[in-house]
This record gives C-alpha cells, sequence and structure tokens, in this order.
C-alpha cells in the first residue's frame, strides 16, 4: 500500500519556508541583539532536516547539491580571513570595526566586519550538523 | 601587539581547512602538508629567538585588554614547547608520508593533523584558563579522529574507551574552571596569579582544592599514575605515525599545563601541592617502568615507558628549585624528540617484520644494522647514558633532588633509570641479536631506506643537545628563572 505523504508534503513547504526565513533574520539580529551566526544555522539545518525527512535523501540532494564537508571548509575560511584583514591594518587577530550607513530604502544601517565572520559560523553550523545527521542516516545503505 | 605569536596557531588552522577542499589530491596535500611543517619549525625558532632577545611577546585578541580579553602569551617555555612541537610534527609528517595507508590520506588525515597542531600550539601559547580548555578540546577532538581512523575492531574498542576518558576529564576541566572563576573571579593567568599571591594563606583551603582539581585534569592527560590506565592500549592501536605524533605530543601538552599553573598561579600552599606532585611522580616513574618491563611487544613498551618519563618531568617540578624546572624542561625536549624517534623506529621495524612482537623477529642488525644502531643510540639516549641528551636531564634532577634534601625520589629515579636501560636493551637484544629470522632474500626485499630518514634528524638532535648542553643549560635556567618569579609574566601581560 502506498502511503499518501500530502498533508505531510504541504506543511513541510510552508513551515520550512517559515523557518528558513526566521533564521535569516535571526542570523541578522545577531552580535547586538540575541541570534547569531551559531543560532541561525542551526535554525537553517533544522528547516533543511524537516525537508530531508518529509520528502526523502535523493531528491533534496538533487534541490540542495552542496557537499557539507566544502560548506564546512568554506565557511571556516571565511570566518578566519575576516580575523586575519585586522593583521592587514596592524591590529591584533580578530579585532572588528563597524560604521553606521545611510542606505536608502533601509534607512540607518550598521555595517561590521563581525558579519562575515558571523556568516562563516552559519555555514560552519549547517554543514557540521547535515553533515553528521545525514551521514547517520545514510548508513543503512 | 605583535601578531607573530599568533602564527603558530593561525597557520596550522588554515592550512588545514585548505585541505579540507583538496580531499581528492593527496599528491598536493602532501606538498602542501610538508612544506607548512617545515615552515612551522622555522617560524618557531625565530619566535623564540624573538622571545629570548626582548622578552616576553603578548597579543590581546580583538584588542580586548588584557584581563578581560584573551591573551595570548609567548614566554620562554611556551617558545621552547612551540619549536618542540613543530620539530616531532615535522619527523611524524615525513614518516606519515612513507607509511599511511592511502584510503587514510584521503578521509582527511592531513586536515586532523594540523588541527591537532593548531589545538597543541594554542595550549602551549594561551593565557587565559578557559582558553585553555578550548584548545585542549581542539587537541582532543582531533586526536580522537586520528587514532580511531582506519577502523578496526581493535582501535574502535580502545578509542571508545579513550573518548570516554578525555570527555570525563574535560567535564572536570570546565568544573575546576568554574570553581576557579567563582573564587577568584578572572580566568586571565597573570590576573589569577595576581590575586592569588594576595589571598591570605588561611582562607586558601579552597584554593587548595582547586589546584588538586587541576593536577587531576592535567594528570588525566599527562598520564600520571593513578590516571594512565587509558594510554598503552590508546596508543597502541592507530598506525606509528599517529602513535609516535601522539606519544611524542599529547602528554606533554598535560605536562605542560601542569608546570605553567603550578609555577605561575597555585603559588599559595606549596608545601602540600608539592609533596603530593612529588609522591605522583614516583608512583608514575615507578609504575610506568615496570609495565614496559613486563610486557614482550615493541611498540606498546614504548607506549607505556611515556608513563614513566612522565614521572621525572613533574619531580622537577615538585623539587621546585632553578635547576629542577630546568632539568624538568630539558627532559621534556629530550623526551618530545627520542620517544618520537624510538616510535618511528618502531614503526620501520615493524614494516620490515610484519609485528611488533619482539619474540617473533631476531637478528635484524645483520640485515638491516643502520636501523639497529639508529635504535641502540635513541635508546640508550633514553635510558640516561652520557654523552647523549637523557643523561644531562636526569643528572640535572638527581642534582637538584640531592640539595633539597628529597633522597627517596632520587633513589627512586635512579632505580627506574636502571629499569629503562633494562627494557631498551630486551627490546635491543630480541629484535637485532641473534640469528636472522628473515631469510637473506626476504631480507633483500624488505628494505628500510626512506623509512629511516625522518628519525636520522631526531638522533642528531638528541646527540647535540647532550653535546651542547652547557648552552642548553644557560637558556633553561634563564626559563626556569622567568617561571619561578611570576611577576614578570604578571607584569608583561597587565603592563602595571
Amino acid at each position: 500500500m502506498k502511503t499518501n505523504f500530502l498533508m505531510l508534503h504541504t506543511i513541510t513547504r510552508i513551515v520550512s519556508f517559515i523557518i528558513l526565513s526566521f533564521s535569516i533574520f535571526l542570523f541578522f539580529a545577531g552580535h547586538n541583539n540575541p541570534g547569531g551566526g551559531f543560532i541561525g544555522g542551526l535554525m537553517t539545518a533544522s528547516a533543511l532536516l524537516l525537508l530531508y525527512i518529509s520528502f526523502d535523501i535523493k531528491k533534496i540532494k538533487k534541490a540542495i547539491p552542496f557537499n557539507y564537508s566544502t560548506v564546512i571548509a568554506i565557511g571556516l575560511l571565511i570566518a578566519i580571513v575576516t580575523g586575519l584583514n585586522s593583521i592587514l591594518f596592524g591590529d591584533p587577530f580578530l579585532t572588528q570595526y563597524f560604521e553606521y550607513y545611510n542606505v536608502p530604502v533601509l534607512g540607518e544601517i550598521e555595517l561590521t566586519t563581525a558579519l562575515p565572520f558571523d556568516l562563516g559560523i552559519y555555514l560552519v553550523v549547517v554543514g557540521v550538523a547535515l553533515l553528521s545527521i545525514l551521514t547517520i542516516a545514510e548508513d543503512d545503505s | 601587539m605583535n601578531n607573530i605569536v599568533l602564527l603558530p596557531v593561525l597557520i596550522p588552522f588554515i592550512v588545514g581547512v585548505f585541505l579540507i577542499l583538496l580531499r581528492k589530491q593527496v599528491h598536493l596535500q602532501r606538498i602542501i602538508s610538508g612544506v607548512t611543517a617545515f615552515f612551522l619549525v622555522f617560524l618557531t625558532v625565530f619566535i623564540t629567538y624573538q622571545i629570548y632577545q626582548d622578552g616576553i611577546i603578548t597579543i590581546e585578541l580583538g584588542s580586548w585588554e588584557a584581563p578581560f580579553g584573551i591573551v595570548l602569551v609567548g614566554d620562554l617555555f611556551s617558545g621552547i614547547m612551540i619549536v618542540l612541537a613543530s620539530i616531532v610534527a615535522v619527523a611524524c609528517l615525513f614518516f606519515a608520508f612513507l607509511t599511511l595507508h592511502p584510503d587514510r590520506e584521503k578521509y582527511y588525515f592531513y586536515p586532523f593533523y594540523f588541527f591537532l597542531l593548531t589545538g597543541v600550539n594554542g595550549s602551549f601559547l594561551t593565557g587565559d584558563i578557559f582558553n585553555l580548555f578550548v584548545f585542549f578540546e581542539v587537541m582532543l577532538i582531533s586526536s580522537f579522529v586520528l587514532i580511531v581512523m582506519g577502523g578496526t575492531k581493535y582501535q574502535l574498542r580502545e578509542s571508545f574507551k579513550y573518548v570516554v576518558i578525555s570527555t570525563f576529564g574535560s567535564m572536570f576541566f570546565v568544573i575546576a574552571v568554574a570553581l576557579l572563576y567563582s573564587v577568584t573571579g578572572t580566568l586571565n593567568f597573570a590576573h589569577l596569579a595576581d590575586r592569588i599571591s594576595q589571598v591570605d594563606s588561611a582562607d586558601s583551603g579552597i584554593l587548595t582544592v582547586i589546584a588538586i582539581l587541576f593536577l587531576i585534569v592535567f594528570g588525566l592527560k599527562g598520564a600520571l599514575v593513578p590516571l594512565h590506565f587509558w594510554l598503552p592500549n590508546a596508543y597502541f592501536g592507530p598506525p606509528t605515525a599517529v602513535a609516535a605524533l601522539l606519544g611524542g605530543l599529547l602528554t606533554k601538552v598535560g605536562v605542560y599545563s601542569i608546570m605553567r599553573t603550578y609555577t605561575l598561579i597555585f603559588s599559595h600552599n606549596q608545601d602540600f601541592t608539592l609533596n603530593i606532585i612529588l609522591i605522583l611522580a614516583g608512583l608514575t616513574m615507578f609504575i610506568g617502568v615496570l609495565g614496559a618491563v613486563s610486557k614482550f611487544d615493541f611498540k606498546r613498551i614504548l607506549a607505556i615507558h611515556i608513563i614513566s618519563q612522565v614521572g621525572y618531568m613533574i619531580m622537577g617540578l615538585g623539587i621546585f628549585t632553578p635547576l629542577a624546572i630546568a632539568g624538568s624542561i630539558y627532559i621534556i625536549a629530550h623526551n618530545m624528540i627520542v620517544k618520537t624517534a624510538l616510535f618511528l623506529f618502531c614503526g620501520a621495524t615493524e614494516k620490515v617484520t610484519g609485528t611488533t612482537n619482539l619474540k617473533k623477529m631476531s637478528g635484524l642488525l645483520k640485515t638491516h644494522p643502520y636501523l639497529g644502531w639508529m635504535f641502540f643510540i635513541a635508546a640508550i639516549s633514553l635510558a640516561g647514558i652520557p654523552p647523549l641528551s637523557g643523561f644531562f636531564s636526569k643528572f640535572a634532577l638527581v642534582l637538584a633532588g640531592l640539595e633539597e634534601q628529597h633522597y627517596f625520589i632520587v633513589f627512586v629515579s635512579l632505580v627506574v633509570g636502571l629499569l629503562t636501560l633494562f627494557s631498551m636493551v630486551k627490546i635491543f637484544m630480541y629484535v637485532f641479536w641473534g640469528s636472522p629470522s628473515l631469510t637473506p632474500e626476504e631480507a633483500k626485499k624488505r628494505k628500510v631506506g626512506k623509512l629511516l630518514l625522518p628519525g636520522i634528524p631526531l638522533v642528531i638532535i638528541s646527540f647535540l643537545m647532550g653535546v651542547l648542553a652547557e648552552p642548553m643549560f644557560i637558556l633553561l635556567f634563564e626559563t626556569a628563572e622567568q617561571m619561578l618569579d611570576p611577576s614578570i609574566y604578571i607584569n608583561s601581560v597587565l603592563k602595571e
């Protein structure tokens, strides 16, 4: 008998979209407010994981064709390079810089070097969470 | 504000990340890691030379000022340790090139090799006790991967124990750090030393408890008796290149942390704590060497010997005079070099004979004379025969012990020296004497050749350390004085 997953699939599509957008909100909220790369990354991973569970691994692999160990490496590189640029300015490693800018539409926003660092963390967290879960899940075959 | 002291931590990290991206190109991975490892040796020597010239180098990460942010501190002791670590790393890396199975190389061996180095160098350079915990974790997690890599049944069983014990130790570490923070309100080494030195000795009871808690944590990593039981089996499983690296580096990080915390921070109740350290040192030496005497397996004897040598390192700390501390650092240096060399020769022997069981091999001196004599030099250096490095390190310790009238520990250390010689000679007799176990045709086929190359520089270094004992001791005395006078460290970090 073929089980009908219609409800699950429909709800997953909506819910994962909501989780993903909230995770991006959390990611940008970070640094000065609760949130940041780690929480944002975990939430993104949970949304993607929901997709993996309700559809199957092969289908999602077609939609998200990333190699997660590469994602981890790229995330680490982004984070380190962000720290390194302070060495170029003669400051200690990981010194952060920030400045306020007026951008049309968005108004005044704060641009900081903590943001790319957080992006690196975000990628590492997503990569590690999904890589470890998928490795365990694929073990059967 | 000097970023150079950060580089020994940062470079292996960046290279490790790059090597993840190059997973499939094993050849490229080898070239990059070989070049980096050599570069690290020159870099660390340069940094140590600078520390020797200009005094302690510090850097406040992220420009956060000293007691609040994390500082990296390079003093002479850390400098010597990072130089040794990078020498050991180079030798093991080149041995890994020659012996490692291609599958292991594809499964992220080199990235984790460099992450391990990141953790080790970070532990040596950090000036913050919570940061020390973080670098310990970096090092441990990489060592888990390296130990379990290959996944044979024996490896899985023993590394599971190793993981459980290490995790337990890390848990204790966090508890100890939390206790220390709740009592002193700071985590910076220099700030801690400053605050603890002002505490009345009457209400230092809780501090003594914390000090012993840290001794347990670091003793677990450094394999002090009675916390040594995990070591022989965990180091027996993985391939020799990995065993040599772990045997050369990991326990020394535990010893380094004990010496750092007990010279710098826990200076309040030394009558009590140093006595405990001396007792542990005696036990560690003696029980460690007994284990080595009773075994009949090449690799296992070497692994158990690590424990007994850790006892000597701690003994110098327990005596606590400049000569003793200098002797301790000397024996750490000697041991890292010689132990790694012995492991590498053990790996070469295993490659030739196909076994590590002493009773199954004999007569290698006839078929492979260079291997035999190289092993012989390293072995008697470990046992402490002049003019090799082992003699002068033990000589300094024994002399310091006699000056301070710790006759019993001196007696124990001499007996242990004799038993060490016995177990090394046992290996030499079984493996290299007797009639050859290999037929001439087999012996011709199984050349050691290149396999000796990574070990030979280590033997030469051990020889030079013995011949140049005089200048070595000038450097080590300066290091010891820097360690025994915490105000130098405190002033250079807090800039008061």
